[in-house]
C-alpha cells in the first residue's frame, strides 16, 4: 500500500497537551494512581506509557510503575502474514497481580490489539482491574472494546491510515493521516 | 532388404556426398545415388556405429533397472551398434553360462552387438580367477574381462589375470579404486566433500592402482585397460606409461568430461557416481588427455538404477548414471565444439579404438564401400533439452535432465538395418 | 527461508533476528509464562533416525512451549531400506499434516533431500545430518556467546572463538564456522591434522595443530566430543595421547582472555577432551547451553511456523 502525502492532525504541542490531560484524568479516576501499573504496548505504546508515567509522578511526586507487554504472539492475525519479530515484555518488579493495570497504546482502531494484550496480560497474573489509555481513537471497532482514557478522538475513513510519530522513534512528535491509495 | 541412401551426408566430417546402404553393407558412395528409401542427411555427420566398451545392462538380476533389450534400445538411440555388457550382474558373469545367456539375449534383441564382459574373479570377490579361458572360448567370445564395480586390488591376482588372458588376446579392464582408501566414500575428496560432510574418495585411490597396474602390465608385457579414468593425476600416469611403450589403454566417461563435484552440493543422488565427479581441473585434464590420445576412448559406464535407488538420501543412493543416449552429444559439446577433436578423431575415440581394444572385428570400421553398414547419423546443428522421462533406457537416472545438449542422433544403422530413424527407435 | 538446513543460508540479519527472538522468548519463560500460543494447531514432528535424546527433548520442549502439537517418531531400526524409509516416512508424515519436520539423520544432506524432494509441503529443520551440519546447535552456541561476550545484543564482531577436536566429523563445527563468521567472530580450528577436513584451508577460519597457541587471546573455547572409534581408524594413536595434546585443562583455560567461557555441545567425555575441573568451573557455560537450546529452538520454530510463511 502506498500513501499519499499525509496531513498533520496533531503537532508536538497538541500531543503534549493531550498527554498532560490524560495524566490528570488517570490520577483523578484512580484516586492518585497509587496502585496503577502502566503497561505500554510496543512499540509506541511503551514510549507513551513512559511519558505518562513521568507526568503522573511529576504531578503526584511519587513514581508510577511502568512496563511493556508484547502482544505479537497473541494476535488473531498472526497467521495472515510472515511471523513478526517479538518485542520486549517488561514486567515491573511488583508484577501485575492485584494491580490496576492501564494498557497504553498509540491508536485504538479495531480493538484486536487490545484483545491480544488482555490475553498476554493474563499470562502474567490477575490484575485487580484493567483499563485502557490511547492517544488516538480513530473508530471502526470490530470488538466490544472501548478506551477509558482518550487523548484525541479522530474520525477517520477506513481507507485512511493514522500514523503516530514520537521523538523516541521518529525524531518528531506528530500525528499524520494519510489516504491509502 | 530395403536399401537406404543418406543424401548429402558428411562422412566423418568430409564434404557432402551420398551414401548407399544395401544388403547390410555400404554399397556405394558418390553423388546422385538412389535407393528404396531416401534420407535427407544434409548437414549431418555419418560416423561409424559407436562402440561402448563399458555398459551395464543389468540383466540377469536387475531387470527393473535395465534389460538387454531396453539397454540395446538406449544404445541404438545414442548411435551405438555395439556395447560391452559388464559382468556385475546377478548371477555374476563369471562363467560361460552367464556370458552366453547375455550374448544370446543381445542377439534376440538384435539392435546392437552385445559383447559380454567376463568377470576377472569368481563372484567379483577378488580371490580366485574366474574361468577366463572358458568364457573366451564360449559362443560369446569374451575378450574383455573386468570386475568393474570392484577393483582387482590384490596385486598377485591382478598380475596373474594380466598374464593369463594373453593366451587368447584378452584384456583386463581395471576399475581402479584402492578399497581401503575409499571405504565408505561418497564423493570426490576435495573442498566440496569437506564442506558437505560427505566421506571423500581421494584421487590417489585411483592413481595408486593405475600406477601399480601399468607397472605390472609392463612387467608381464600384457594388455591393460583402465576403466573410467577420472583424475588429472591418472592422465599423467597413463601418459608416462605410454611413453614407455606399456600396452595400456584408457577410457573416460562422458560425464567426467563435463560434470564436476560442485553438483554434489545439491545432495541430489543423480550425481552420485563411481568414480566420483571430480574438479574442474580434472575435467580439463581428461579432455586434454582424450584430445592428445593419452586416453584412447570414450566409454559410457551407463549405469541404470531404478527410481527407489536414487529417490533417497545421498549415502543410501546407488552409484551410477545412465549415459548411452547422451554420450555423443556430450562429446560434441565438450570435445568437438571446443576444437579439441575432429569428427575423424571422434570416430576413433568412440568406434575404431574401442572395437580394437575389445577385439570386435565386425565393428569399428571405416565407412568405405564394402564395409558393414554400422552407422550413426548425427545432426550437430540442433539442440535437445534432455528430460529423464523421455529416456529410452528403463531407468531415469540421467544427470543431464534439464541440460540442453547440442545435436541429435538422427539415425542408426546396424548391419544395414535402421534401428533408429528420425531420432526415434524404429 | 522455508527450511533451516544450514547456517550458511542465514544472513546476519536472519541470525540476529533468531537470537533476538530467542531472547524475548527466554524472557517470557523466565517471567513464568508456561505456554505461549503462537503455534496452536501446528504439528511439529521430531523425526529421529539417530538416538539423540537431548536434542529431541530440547525440540520437544520448544515446540510444546509454543503450543504446537508434537509427534515423536523414532525411525531407527526400521526394517525397510534406509532410502525407502525416509521417503515413505515423509509421505506418511505429510499425509498426517505435519507443518514441520525436525530431522535428525545419520546421512549428510538428508535434511536437504527431504526439503527438496517434493515429498512434503511443510518446513524442514535440520537437527543434525551426518557429518554435515547442526544449525540449531550453532545458533544456541552463538546465543550463549552473545550473552556472555556481548551482553545479549547485536553480533559477535571481534570475538575470537576456538573450536577444538574432531572437526572432520563434526556437524557442530561446520555450522559454527558459517554462523560465527556471519556474526563477525574470528574462528580458530584446532585438531590433529588427521581430524581436519580436506580443504579446511579454504574455510573462513584459522587452523592450528597446537591447542595452547590457539587459546591465547581467545574469548571462548568450544570443545568437541572425541569418539573412541576414531582411535581404531588410526586418526590418533591413543585416547591418552589425544587428551595430552588436545584436552582442555585449567592451565590451558588460563591462557584465554579475561572473562572467557568454556563450551561443549555435549555429551562430554570427562577426562578425555575436558577435565571435570574445567567442565564444572565458573567459566563453563555447558549447562547453560542446554537451557539456551530450548529458547533458540523456540525462536526457530516461531519464525518458521508462527506466520503464514517463514520469516527467516
Amino acid at each position: 500500500m502506498t500513501h499519499t502525502q499525509g496531513r498533520v492532525v496533531l503537532d508536538s504541542a497538541d500531543i503534549s497537551r493531550a498527554l498532560t490531560r490524560l495524566a490528570h484524568e488517570i490520577i483523578e479516576r484512580t484516586q492518585g494512581a497509587q496502585n496503577v501499573t502502566l503497561m505500554g504496548i510496543p512499540t509506541r505504546g511503551v514510549a507513551l506509557a513512559n511519558r505518562l508515567a513521568q507526568r503522573i509522578s511529576e504531578i503526584q511526586g511519587s513514581p508510577v510503575e511502568v512496563g511493556a507487554i508484547d502482544v505479537t504472539m497473541y494476535r488473531d492475525d498472526l497467521r495472515m502474514q510472515p511471523a513478526r519479530a517479538l518485542l520486549p515484555t517488561v514486567l515491573p518488579d511488583a508484577g501485575i497481580e492485584g494491580r490496576l493495570v492501564i494498557l497504553v497504546d498509540d491508536v485504538l482502531y479495531s480493538g484486536r490489539t487490545i484483545r491480544a494484550a488482555l490475553d498476554a496480560l493474563s499470562e502474567h497474573g490477575r490484575p485487580q482491574a484493567v483499563q485502557l489509555a490511547v492517544l488516538v481513537d480513530r473508530g471502526h471497532r470490530e470488538l466490544p472494546i472501548r478506551a477509558d482514557y482518550v487523548g484525541k478522538n479522530l474520525p477517520t475513513a477506513k481507507t485512511e491510515s493514522v500514523q503516530v510519530q514520537l521523538s523516541e522513534h521518529d525524531e518528531i512528535d506528530q500525528i499524520v493521516i494519510r489516504q491509502a491509495s | 532388404m530395403t536399401s537406404y541412401v543418406l543424401k548429402n551426408v558428411s562422412i566423418v566430417g568430409g564434404s557432402a556426398t551420398d551414401l548407399l546402404i544395401s544388403d547390410g553393407v555400404i554399397a556405394q558412395i558418390g553423388d546422385g545415388l538412389n535407393a528404396d528409401q531416401v534420407i535427407d542427411a544434409k548437414g549431418c555427420i555419418a560416423l561409424p556405429g559407436l562402440v561402448d566398451l563399458h555398459t551395464h545392462l543389468r540383466e540377469p538380476g536387475k531387470e527393473d533397472a535395465e534389460t538387454v533389450l531396453s539397454g540395446s534400445q538406449a544404445a541404438a538411440v545414442g548411435g551405438f551398434t555395439s556395447v560391452h555388457a559388464m559382468a556385475n550382474t546377478n548371477p555374476v558373469a563369471d562363467n560361460a553360462g552367464v556370458v552366453e545367456q547375455v550374448w544370446r539375449l543381445g542377439k534376440e534383441a538384435g539392435l546392437v552387438d552385445v559383447r559380454p564382459v567376463g568377470a576377472v574373479t569368481k563372484g567379483l570377490e577378488g580371490v580366485t580367477l574366474a574361468e577366463l579361458g572358458t568364457m573366451a572360448d564360449s559362443a560369446a567370445g569374451v575378450r574383455v574381462f573386468s570386475d568393474d564395480g570392484k577393483c582387482v586390488h590384490d596385486p598377485v591376482i591382478m598380475r596373474r589375470a594380466l598374464e593369463y588372458v594373453k593366451a587368447f588376446d584378452g584384456v583386463i579392464a581395471q576399475h581402479a579404486q584402492e578399497p581401503q582408501l575409499t571405504d565408505g566414500a561418497q564423493m570426490n575428496e576435495g573442498i566440496i566433500s569437506g564442506q558437505l560432510g560427505l566421506r571423500g574418495w581421494p584421487a590417489v585411490a585411483e592413481e595408486a592402482i593405475i600406477a601399480r597396474d601399468v607397472l605390472l602390465a609392463s612387467h608381464v608385457d600384457a594388455r591393460l585397460h583402465i576403466c573410467h579414468l577420472s583424475t588429472a593425476g591418472s592422465v599423467e600416469i597413463i601418459r608416462w606409461a605410454k611413453s614407455r611403450g606399456i600396452k595400456v589403454t584408457a577410457e573416460v566417461t562422458p560425464h567426467h568430461l563435463i560434470l564436476t563435484d560442485e553438483l554434489a552440493t545439491s545432495y541430489n543422488p543423480v550425481f552420485k557416481v563411481n568414480p566420483p565427479l571430480r574438479t574442474q581441473a580434472d575435467v580439463e585434464a581428461v579432455r586434454e588427455g582424450l584430445a592428445d590420445g593419452t586416453i584412447d576412448i570414450v566409454a559410457t559406464d551407463h549405469a541404470p538404477h531404478p527410481a527407489q535407488d536414487k529417490d533417497c538420501e545421498w549415502s543410501a543412493a546407488a552409484f551410477g548414471m545412465t549415459g548411452l543416449e547422451t554420450a555423443l552429444q556430450v562429446v560434441h559439446a565438450t570435445m568437438v565444439k571446443t576444437g579439441l577433436l575432429t569428427w575423424e578423431q571422434v570416430a576413433d575415440r568412440m568406434s575404431y579404438a574401442p572395437a580394437q581394444i575389445g577385439r570386435v572385428n565386425t565393428q569399428g570400421q571405416a565407412l568405405v564401400v564394402g564395409a558393414p553398414a554400422h552407422i550413426a547419423l548425427f545432426d550437430p546443428n540442433t539442440e535437445v533439452t534432455i528430460t529423464a522421462e523421455n529416456s529410452v533406457s528403463a531407468s531415469r537416472n540421467t544427470p543431464f535432465a534439464g541440460y540442453t545438449l547440442p545435436g541429435i542422433v538422427q539415425a542408426t544403422f546396424f548391419n544395414g538395418k535402421p534401428t533408429v530413424l528420425d531420432g526415434k527407435l524404429v | 527461508m522455508k527450511h533451516l538446513l544450514s547456517t550458511a543460508d542465514l544472513t546476519r540479519d536472519d541470525a540476529i533476528l533468531i537470537l533476538d527472538t530467542a531472547n524475548q522468548l527466554a524472557q517470557a519463560t523466565s517471567q513464568g509464562v508456561g505456554k505461549l500460543p503462537p503455534l496452536r494447531g501446528r504439528t511439529v514432528v521430531n523425526l529421529f533416525y539417530e538416538d539423540s535424546t537431548r536434542t529431541r527433548i530440547s525440540f520437544e520442549a520448544a515446540a510444546k512451549r509454543l503450543s504446537a502439537d508434537v509427534i515423536n517418531f523414532a525411525a531407527k531400526g526400521s526394517s525397510v531400506s534406509k532410502g525407502e524409509s525416509l521417503k515413505d516416512t515423509a509421505l506418511t508424515l505429510e499425509a498426517m499434516g505435519a507443518d514441520a519436520i525436525v530431522l535428525r539423520h545419520g546421512s549428510s544432506g538428508a535434511a536437504n533431500t527431504l526439503a527438496n524432494s517434493g515429498w512434503i509441503s511443510g518446513s524442514v529443520v535440520n537437527a543434525g545430518d551426518g557429518t554435515h551440519e547442526h544449525p540449531t546447535q550453532a545458533l544456541l552456541d552463538a546465543y550463549t556467546l552473545r550473552r556472555h561476550l556481548r551482553e545479549g545484543a547485536g553480533d559477535l564482531a571481534g570475538a575470537t572463538v576456538t573450536i577444538v577436536g574432531d572437526i572432520l566429523h563434526s556437524r557442530v563445527a561446520r555450522s559454527n564456522v558459517h554462523l560465527l563468521k556471519t556474526l563477525g567472530a574470528n574462528v580458530r580450528l584446532v585438531a590433529p591434522p588427521t581430524l581436519l577436513p580436506f580443504g579446511v584451508d579454504t574455510w573462513d577460519a584459522d587452523v592450528s595443530y597446537d591447542l595452547e597457541d590457539a587459546l591465547v587471546g581467545a574469548d571462548a573455547v568450544m570443545m568437541l566430543r572425541i569418539q573412541q572409534e576414531r582411535m581404531n581408524a588410526a586418526y590418533f594413536p591413543t585416547i591418552h595421547e589425544y587428551s595430552q595434546r588436545y584436552g582442555l585443562n585449567q592451565v590451558r583455560v588460563n591462557l584465554m582472555n579475561q572473562g572467557s567461557i568454556v563450551m561443549h555441545p555435549g555429551p562430554m567425555n570427562r577426562g578425555v577432551e575436558i577435565t571435570s575441573e574445567v567442565a564444572d568451573s565458573p567459566q563453563s557455560v555447558i549447562v547453560e547451553q542446554v537451557t539456551n537450546g530450548v529458547s533458540v529452538r523456540m525462536a526457530v520454530l516461531y519464525l518458521m511456523l508462527g506466520g503464514n510463511e517463514a520469516t527467516v
